[in-house]
């Protein structure tokens, strides 16, 4: 009893390390491809290759004096940027991270929780994210915070039907909302060759999947909550220190958490060839991980490609071309999900 | 008393005292706000049931869609705080306590003659549950099964609900 309690705990624990530290270390990976794609060289002057520079940004953030506007709504606008965190650190309690091991005659799963509604639990906690944007944008008093907040709801719940339709595909293929199950349906080649990966069976659903995924984070193309040039920031123009920070992080998380979610749906997760002298539960680290960071490179590609749509292109592209084409991906699947 | 049950009151507390909140808060953002609350903490006593899937149902289309859209209109409508109540018409507060009372009336007789009995007693038991193989399937097979005609009419309904929210919003469609 005491030593499950124990390994829960530590698997939490490790989580949560290992989501800190790959999101701090993402922002440096997105100033380095940002810079190599714009012809620039990047942080390169904290520790070798700039790699303390994420560690030097902590430290600003965190020792910046916080700011709280005086016509604000004190405990709305604190709250805020805790609202946006923890929905996006909660989302990775349902993320299997490879097949678990045997140690010391105990199966151990490498993940925090086997949840059989993990597939819409990380949904939920996607569409709990938007209150914190929603009520920063508000609480701040400001009418471009207002605005930032009030583009964001429109969007993350129009994109959030989109989301969740494209899943609809792979959960008749996989016939499973547990996340292991899902891996677990994607075993196995075609032809001896190609892998079983959701991706290719379910291309239209994987497409509607990643717009919407790019959306749901508010980032670029689609970050209109927070365009710097017509809203001058947005949602959180007025945060400043540790409540800019945590917006900050929160963006991140969830970026790695869509992209968790994409490899393990779309990609098979932990599957992938074998590796001599690495052991099976390191080794679907390592494919998960790698899997992970081509979407990852994805966002930042698509950064520094294509500048930002305008409002109604957005709502337009979600309810005219992404819905639409979800819907007959639905009804694809389950006819030949039929046929078969 | 054991963790489960403390649990339970811990967040039947919080939904409690959340929905109070609601109709006291002067501010109608804060009232959502804490309208938020009550469902999340809902949600949080179904998992203690063992309702997982009807849990993050309740906080995906409740807290996360149906609860963002009121914040939207209720952001966009006004941001003055809401004048004190007052009671327009004499017979408004003799008749709102009594369909008051009569509802609570109500609520705990149906709780205490028939739904602790037929929760305990009745097919949908626990390990029923089990058996079915978990209770997203023993839904499934349910709502598609003993209860389709319902399940069919409340989707037209929504479908009907959605034409015609277009047709108001758009008249020259």
């Amino acid at each position: 009893m005491l030593v499950d309690l124990l390994i829960i705990l530590g698997t939490i624990l490790l989580v949560f390390i290992a989501v800190l530290t790959g999101m701090a270390y993402l922002t440096y990976f997105e100033r380095k491809v940002l810079a190599r794609m714009q012809s620039r060289i990047g942080p390169n002057r904290t520790g070798p290759l700039g790699l303390l520079q994420p560690v030097a940004d902590g430290v600003k953030l965190l020792t910046k004096e916080g700011s709280l506007p005086a016509k604000a709504d004190k405990a709305v606008f604190l709250i805020a940027p805790v609202m946006v965190f923890v929905p996006a650190l909660l989302a990775w309690a349902a993320i299997p991270f490879g097949p678990g091991f045997t140690a010391f005659g105990r199966q151990i799963g490498m993940r925090i929780a086997d949840l059989n509604v993990g597939l819409i639990y990380i949904l939920a906690m996607g569409s709990i994210g938007v209150y914190g944007i929603v009520m920063a944008g508000w609480a701040s008093n400001n009418k471009y915070a207002l605005l930032g907040g009030l583009r964001s709801s429109a969007q993350v719940i129009s994109y959030e039907a989109t989301l969740g339709l494209s899943l609809i595909g792979v959960l008749l293929m996989a016939g499973s909302l547990n996340l292991s199950e899902i891996v677990a349906a994607q075993q196995g080649t075609y032809f001896g060759l190609i892998p079983r990966w959701f991706v290719l069976p379910q291309i239209l659903g994987f497409a509607v999947f990643l717009v919407s995924a790019i959306a749901e984070t508010n980032r670029p193309p689609f970050d209109l909550p927070e365009a710097e040039s017509e809203l001058v920031a947005g949602f959180h123009v007025e945060y400043g220190g540790f409540g800019f920070a945590m917006f900050f992080l929160a963006e991140y998380i969830s970026m790695l958490a869509i992209s968790a979610l994409a490899s393990t749906v779309f990609l098979g997760g932990w599957l992938g060839p074998s590796i001599p002298l690495l052991p099976d539960a390191l080794e679907g680290i390592f494919w998960f991980s790698a899997k992970m960071a081509i979407f990852i490179f994805f966002y930042f590609w698509l950064r520094a490609t294509l500048p930002r749509f305008r409002y109604d292109q957005l709502m337009s592209l979600c309810w005219k071309i992404m819905l639409p084409v979800a819907l007959l991906n639905i009804v694809l699947t389950g006819i030949i999900k039929l046929a078969l | 008393m054991d963790i489960l049950s403390a649990l339970f009151l811990l967040f039947a507390a919080v939904a409690l005292g959340a929905a109070v909140m609601v109709l006291v808060a002067r501010n109608p953002v804060h009232s959502v706000l804490f309208m938020l609350l009550t469902f999340v903490n809902v949600a949080a006593m179904f998992v203690l049931l063992g309702a997982e899937f009807l849990a993050v149902i309740q906080v995906l289309v409740y807290s996360g869609a149906i609860l963002v859209l009121f914040l939207f209109v209720v952001m966009l409508l006004q941001r003055s705080e809401r004048p004190l109540p007052t009671v327009a018409q004499p017979l408004q507060l003799p008749v709102a306590l009594f369909v008051g009372a009569a509802l609570a009336v109500e609520i705990t007789l149906v709780v205490l003659l028939a739904a602790v009995d037929q929760g305990r007693k009745g097919r949908d038991t626990v390990q029923a549950i089990q058996q079915a193989g978990g209770n997203v399937e023993a839904l499934g097979q349910q709502l598609y099964t003993t209860w389709l005609l319902p399940f069919e009419i409340a989707s037209v309904l929504l479908l009907v609900a959605t034409v015609g929210a277009l047709f108001l919003a758009k008249e020259e469609l």
